[in-house]
C-alpha cells in the first residue's frame, strides 16, 4: 500500500525485540518498529494485503470488517494498550491530554495573532465552523506530566489578550475548579509586573485600584443577578417551556421580540414628536365629549390630540419671547416641525429595518448550515429531547412525540425505498395544483369582497352621530381573517403530504397570501380612494383612525378566539368526543401577530402613538394566551424545528410585512398630496418636499453649502448613482453565492478524505493485530520447541 | 448565588451556608436526581455521573455549578457538544457504539419501539453520522453532526 511505504521513510533503523509494552513512549517506538517490520513482509504477503485492504471504494453499507468475532473485534492486550493511548481516545479521559491540546491551540493562536493584529476568534463565540478548529492532537512524545502541561498552558494564556483568554477558558471542557485555577494563575503575575515596574509610592495606589476594581466587579455581579431576576416573564417562559416544549415557547419569544421592536420604534417618536408637540399645543379647538366608543373607533375625543397627524403644526416651534430684551437667537428653541416629523419617522423606520435585518441574518447564521438537510435520524435521536421539559406528563408527551417522529421517519424511508409510481406522483401533483388554485381563488375572492365592501362604505358615508358604523369594515375584515384559514385547513386535508413540515409551511404560505391580499386592497382603498373623496377634510387623520380601529378589532377577535374558541373547543373535545385537548396552533397565532405588527407599521406615519397601542395589545395578549394555553391546550403533535421557526418568523416579519409597510410609507411620502387643512405638511405638494425645501434653504443661506447642492444634484436626484449602488450590491451577493458553492464542494472533499483516513486506520489496526498475533504464536511456538527440546535432551540423558 | 441556594436546599443539613473554608461536601445522587429540573429527564443519571467528580453521581458544589453552567444558555456550542457526547456514551469508552445508541433510543422512547425498529434507527444513525466508517461515532463525528443541527443549542438547555 502506498501509505505504509511513505511512513517507512521516517522510521529509525532499530531492529530491537520488544515485549508487549505499556509505556507511552515505548509504545510509539514499537509502533514505528512494527511498521518497518511490516514493510519488510510486504513482498512476501502481497496477496494478504490485497485481501485485507479490500476495495477502498466499497459499498457504503459495508463497514470494513474487523478481524475477530462477529460480536465485536477482539484484540490482544498489546493492541488494546496501543489503541487506548491513541490521541483521539485520550481526549475524553486524561486532563493532561486536554491541557496539552489547549496548549497547542494557544501557541497557534499567539502565532496567528502576532502575524495579524486582529484577534482571530473575536466575535465567533458560539460558532463552531470546522475551518476554525485547526488544532492538531500531537501528544508530546516526551510524555510531559500534567503539572508541566498546566504550567506551559498558563504561560501561553498569559501571552494572550484578556478576551481571547476568556474565550479559550470558556470553551475548555474541564471542571470549573481547573478553569478558576488557570485563570488565577494567568492573571496574578501581570499585577506583580505592574507593581515591579512602577515606583514604590505607586504600590499602594495600585492596591487601591485593585480593591476598587474588585468592588466594582462585585457590584456588577449583583446588578446582573438583579437584572436576571427582573427579566420580564422569566418564570412564565420557564413554565411554558417546561410544559409545552421549545416550539410553543418560540411563539412567546417572538411576542417578546415584537415588543422590543415596538419599544424601539416608539422611543424616537415620543422623544422628538409627541413630547415637543405636547409642550407647544396649537390653538384650542372645540373638543367633543368623551364617550366610551373612542376606545374602539379612535375618533371622538381622541381626534385632536397628539395621537394623530392632524394635531401637529406646520411651523417652526419656538419658545415665545416674553421680555423685550431678547433679541434674535436669544432664548429661542427653533424646532422645524415638518422636518422633524419627516426625519423622525424616516429614522425610526430605518432603525427598525436595520435591527430586523441584523436579527434575521443572525438567526439565519444560527439555524442554517451548508448541507444541513441530511442526517435527520441522527439529529432526531440526539437533538430532539428538550431538556427544558420538567413536568411528568409533558415529558411523557415528548417521549410519545419522539416515538411518533422516529416511526414516521422509518416509514418515510421505507416508502422512499419503494418509490412511488409515476401515476401516483402525477396524481399527487394534480391534487396539489388544484388545492392551491382553490386557495388562491378563495384569497382573491376575499380581497374582492373587501374591495366591494369598502366601496360601499365610501358611497354611504357615516353620519356624525352613528360612529359605530365606522366599525363595520374592520369587523368584516376580521371575520374573513378568522374564517378563511378554516377553509384552507379543510382543503388541505385533500392533499396527502409525505412530510408534515411541508404541510405546515404550505398552510403558512396560504394564510400569508390571504392576509397580504386583504392588506393590499385596504392600502389601495386608503391611499387611492379615501384621499380622493376626503380632499376637503383631513384624510390622514381618517387613515390613522382606520388603522387604530383595525388594530383594536383584531385584538378583540384574538381575545374572543382565545377565551371562547379554545375553551369551547376543549370542552367539546373532552366531553363529547372524549379526545385530548386541542393543539396550540402556532402558525395561525404567529401570523396574527405579524398581521398586527404590519398594521402598526402602516399607521406610524399617520398616528405616531400607534406603537404604544400595539405595546399594550401585546402585553395583554401575552397574559391571555398564556392563561388559555395552560388551561386549554396541549403541545402540537408534530414538533417543529424550533430554531428554524424563529428564523422563519423573522423572515416573514421582514419580507412581506415590513417591506410592504415601507413601500406604503414611501408612496405616501413621495406621491400623495397632503391635506390642506391639517398636519405639518399643509402647504406642500408632497410630504417629501419639506426636505427639499429645507435643503434649498440651506444652499441659499451661505456660500459654504456648495457641496450640499452638488450632493443633491448628483447623488440624490440623479438615478445613475442608484443603478451603480444596486449593481454593486448584486455583485456582492453573487460573490457570496459562489463562496457558498465552493464551501459545499470543499465539505464533500473533506468527507471523502475522512472516510479514507478511517479506512486506513482500520487497516493499520488489523495489521498491527495480525503482527502481534504472529509474534505471540511464534513466541509460543518457540517456547514449546524449547520445552520439547529440553524434554528430549532429558530423555536422551537418562 | 441562586444556584448555591438551590444546592443548599437539596440537603440543608449537609451543606453549610458558609463556604469560605471550602468543605468537602457531596450531595448524593438521589437528592440531585429529585430536582424538578431533572426528575423527569431520562438521561438524568448519565448527566449527574458525567459531571460528578468520581463518576458515581455524588456532586460537590463545584460539580453542581459546572453542570448548570454547561447546560445554561450561554455555554459555547463546542463545550455543550463535548458534554453531550460524554452523556450519550454510556459505557465510557469515548466512542458512541451501537450499544450506546440502543440505550439512548430505548430511554428516549421508554421501550415503546420494537427491537427491530430500534436496531433500524441505530443503523440509520450510524449511516448518517459515522464519517470515518468504523462502526461507531467518535467525538469528531458527533461534533460535525451537531453542527448540522441548529436546534441543539435550544434543546440541550436547562433553565434554572
Amino acid at each position: 500500500m502506498a501509505q505504509s511505504q511513505t511512513l517507512v521513510l521516517n522510521v529509525p533503523e532499530t531492529p530491537e525485540d520488544h515485549d508487549s509494552p505499556c509505556e507511552e513512549s515505548e509504545v510509539h517506538d514499537s509502533f514505528h518498529q512494527l511498521i518497518q517490520e511490516q514493510s519488510l513482509r510486504v513482498a512476501e504477503e502481497g496477496l494478504e494485503l490485497l485481501q485485507v485492504a479490500g476495495d477502498p471504494g466499497a459499498s457504503a453499507s459495508a463497514h470494513q470488517v474487523l478481524l475477530g468475532d462477529s460480536s465485536g473485534p477482539v484484540y490482544s492486550t498489546a493492541t488494546l494498550s496501543i489503541l487506548a493511548s491513541m490521541p483521539s481516545r485520550t481526549i475524553g479521559r486524561s486532563r493532561g491530554a486536554i491541557l496539552s491540546q489547549y496548549y497547542n491551540r494557544t501557541i497557534q493562536l499567539r502565532r496567528r495573532s502576532s502575524r495579524s493584529s486582529r484577534p482571530p476568534l473575536g466575535p465567533v463565540v458560539c460558532s463552531a465552523r470546522p475551518s476554525l478548529r485547526l488544532y492538531d492532537l500531537e501528544l508530546d512524545p516526551a510524555a510531559l506530566q500534567e503539572e508541566e502541561k498546566r504550567s506551559l498552558l498558563v504561560k501561553e494564556l498569559q501571552g494572550l489578550s484578556a478576551a481571547q483568554r476568556d474565550h479559550m477558558l470558556r470553551g475548555m471542557p474541564v471542571s470549573l475548579q481547573e478553569k478558576r485555577f488557570l485563570r488565577e494563575k494567568s492573571r496574578i503575575p501581570r499585577g506583580k509586573q505592574r507593581a515591579r515596574q512602577g515606583r514604590d509610592g505607586l504600590c499602594c495606589c495600585s492596591q487601591l485600584r485593585y480593591t476598587c476594581a474588585l468592588a466594582l466587579h462585585n457590584l456588577g455581579l449583583v446588578l446582573l443577578t438583579c437584572l436576571h431576576a427582573l427579566k420580564p416573564w422569566r418564570y412564565a417562559l420557564k413554565q411554558i417551556g417546561g410544559q409545552f416544549g421549545s416550539s410553543v415557547l418560540s411563539y412567546f419569544l417572538f411576542l417578546k421580540t415584537l415588543l422590543l421592536f415596538n419599544a424601539l420604534l416608539l422611543l424616537p417618536l415620543v422623544a422628538f414628536l409627541v413630547a415637543v408637540q405636547a409642550a407647544f399645543p396649537p390653538e384650542a379647538r372645540p373638543v367633543p365629549a368623551c364617550t366610551g366608543l373612542e376606545l374602539l373607533t379612535g375618533g371622538g375625543c381622541f381626534t385632536h390630540t397628539v395621537m394623530y397627524y392632524g394635531y401637529y403644526r406646520n411651523t417652526t416651534l419656538s419658545v415665545p419671547c416674553g421680555s423685550p430684551q431678547c433679541g434674535p437667537g436669544a432664548g429661542t428653541l427653533p424646532y422645524n416641525m415638518p422636518l422633524a416629523y419627516l426625519f423622525t419617522v424616516g429614522a425610526a423606520f430605518f432603525l427598525t429595518c436595520f435591527t430586523l435585518v441584523y436579527s434575521m441574518s443572525h438567526a439565519f447564521g444560527e439555524s442554517y448550515r451548508v448541507g444541513s438537510t441530511k442526517g435527520v435520524h441522527a439529529i432526531t435521536v440526539f437533538c430532539s429531547w428538550d431538556y427544558k421539559v420538567t413536568q411528568r406528563w409533558a415529558s411523557r408527551l415528548q417521549r410519545d412525540n419522539i416515538r411518533t417522529q422516529l416511526k414516521e421517519l422509518l416509514a418515510e424511508w421505507q416508502l422512499r425505498r419503494a418509490s412511488r409510481s409515476m401515476c401516483g406522483r402525477l396524481r399527487q401533483a394534480t391534487v396539489l395544483a388544484v388545492v392551491w388554485l382553490l386557495c388562491l381563488g378563495a384569497a382573491m375572492g376575499c380581497a374582492v369582497a373587501v374591495l366591494a365592501f369598502s366601496e360601499v362604505t365610501i358611497q354611504s358615508p357615516v353620519v356624525a352621530g352613528q360612529e359605530a358604523g365606522l366599525l363595520v369594515l374592520p369587523l368584516g375584515v376580521s371575520l374573513l381573517n378568522l374564517g378563511a384559514p378554516y377553509l384552507f385547513r379543510g382543503l388541505a386535508t385533500l392533499e396527502q403530504h409525505d412530510s408534515p413540515v411541508l404541510e405546515v409551511y404550505m398552510a403558512i404560505c396560504r394564510n400569508l397570501v390571504l392576509k397580504m391580499a386583504i392588506l393590499g386592497v385596504l392600502c389601495y382603498h386608503w391611499l387611492g380612494r379615501r384621499v380622493a373623496t376626503l380632499q376637503g377634510g383631513c384624510w390622514e387623520d381618517f387613515v390613522g383612525q382606520e388603522l387604530y380601529r383595525f388594530l383594536v378589532m383584531d385584538f378583540v377577535f384574538a381575545l374572543l378566539d382565545s377565551l371562547l374558541g379554545e375553551l369551547g373547543w376543549r370542552l367539546i373535545l373532552e366531553k363529547k368526543l372524549r379526545r385530548r385537548k386541542p393543539e396550540f396552533d402556532i402558525a395561525k397565532n404567529v401570523l396574527d401577530l405579524i398581521y398586527g405588527q404590519t398594521l402598526t407599521w402602516l399607521g406610524v406615519l399617520f398616528s405616531p402613538l400607534l406603537p404604544a397601542v400595539q405595546i399594550l395589545r401585546l402585553l395583554v395578549l401575552f397574559q391571555v394566551k398564556k392563561a388559555s394555553l395552560l388551561a386549554n391546550c396541549q403541545a402540537p403533535r408534530r414538533p417543529w424545528l424550533a430554531s428554524h421557526m424563529s428564523t422563519v418568523f423573522l423572515t416573514l416579519l421582514c419580507f412581506p410585512s415590513f417591506l410592504g409597510a415601507a413601500v406604503f410609507l414611501c408612496y405616501a411620502v413621495w406621491q400623495v398630496k397632503p391635506s390642506d387643512t391639517c398636519g405639518p405638511f399643509r402647504t406642500l405638494r408632497t410630504m417629501y418636499e419639506a426636505g427639499t425645501v429645507w435643503v434649498r434653504h440651506l444652499e441659499q443661506a451661505g456660500p459654504g453649502a456648495q457641496w450640499l447642492s452638488w450632493l443633491r444634484r448628483y447623488l440624490v436626484e440623479n438615478t445613475f448613482f442608484l443603478f451603480l449602488a444596486s449593481a454593486l450590491l448584486m455583485a456582492v451577493i453573487y460573490l457570496n453565492i459562489q463562496v457558498v458553492k465552493g464551501q459545499r464542494k470543499v465539505i464533500c472533499l473533506l468527507k471523502e478524505q475522512i472516510r479514507n483516513e478511517g479506512e486506513d486506520k482500520i487497516f493499520l489496526i488489523n495489521r498491527l493485530h495480525a503482527v502481534y498475533e504472529r509474534k505471540e504464536r511464534s513466541r509460543v511456538g518457540r517456547a514449546v520447541e524449547a520445552e520439547t527440546a529440553a524434554l528430549v535432551t532429558d530423555a536422551g540423558d537418562r | 448565588m441562586r444556584l448555591f441556594y438551590r444546592y443548599q436546599d437539596l440537603a440543608p443539613q449537609l451543606v453549610p451556608l458558609d463556604y469560605t473554608s471550602c468543605p468537602a461536601v457531596k450531595v448524593p445522587y438521589e437528592l440531585i436526581g429529585s430536582m424538578p429540573e431533572l426528575k423527569d429527564n431520562p438521561f438524568r443519571e448519565r448527566i449527574v455521573q458525567v459531571f460528578s467528580e468520581d463518576g458515581d453521581g455524588h456532586m460537590t458544589l463545584d460539580n453542581f455549578l459546572d453542570m448548570f453552567s454547561v447546560m445554561s444558555g450561554m455555554a459555547p456550542r463546542d463545550l455543550k457538544a463535548y458534554y453531550a457526547f460524554r452523556i450519550y456514551d454510556f459505557n465510557d469508552d469515548n466512542y458512541i457504539c451501537a450499544w450506546d445508541l440502543e440505550q439512548t433510543v430505548t430511554r428516549l422512547t421508554r421501550g415503546e419501539l420494537s427491537a427491530e425498529e430500534i436496531s433500524l434507527v441505530c443503523e440509520k444513525v450510524l449511516d448518517e453520522a459515522d464519517s470515518d466508517h468504523d462502526g461507531r461515532l467518535s467525538l469528531e463525528d458527533f461534533q460535525s453532526m451537531i453542527l448540522r443541527a441548529p436546534d441543539f443549542l435550544s434543546t440541550f438547555h436547562i433553565r434554572i
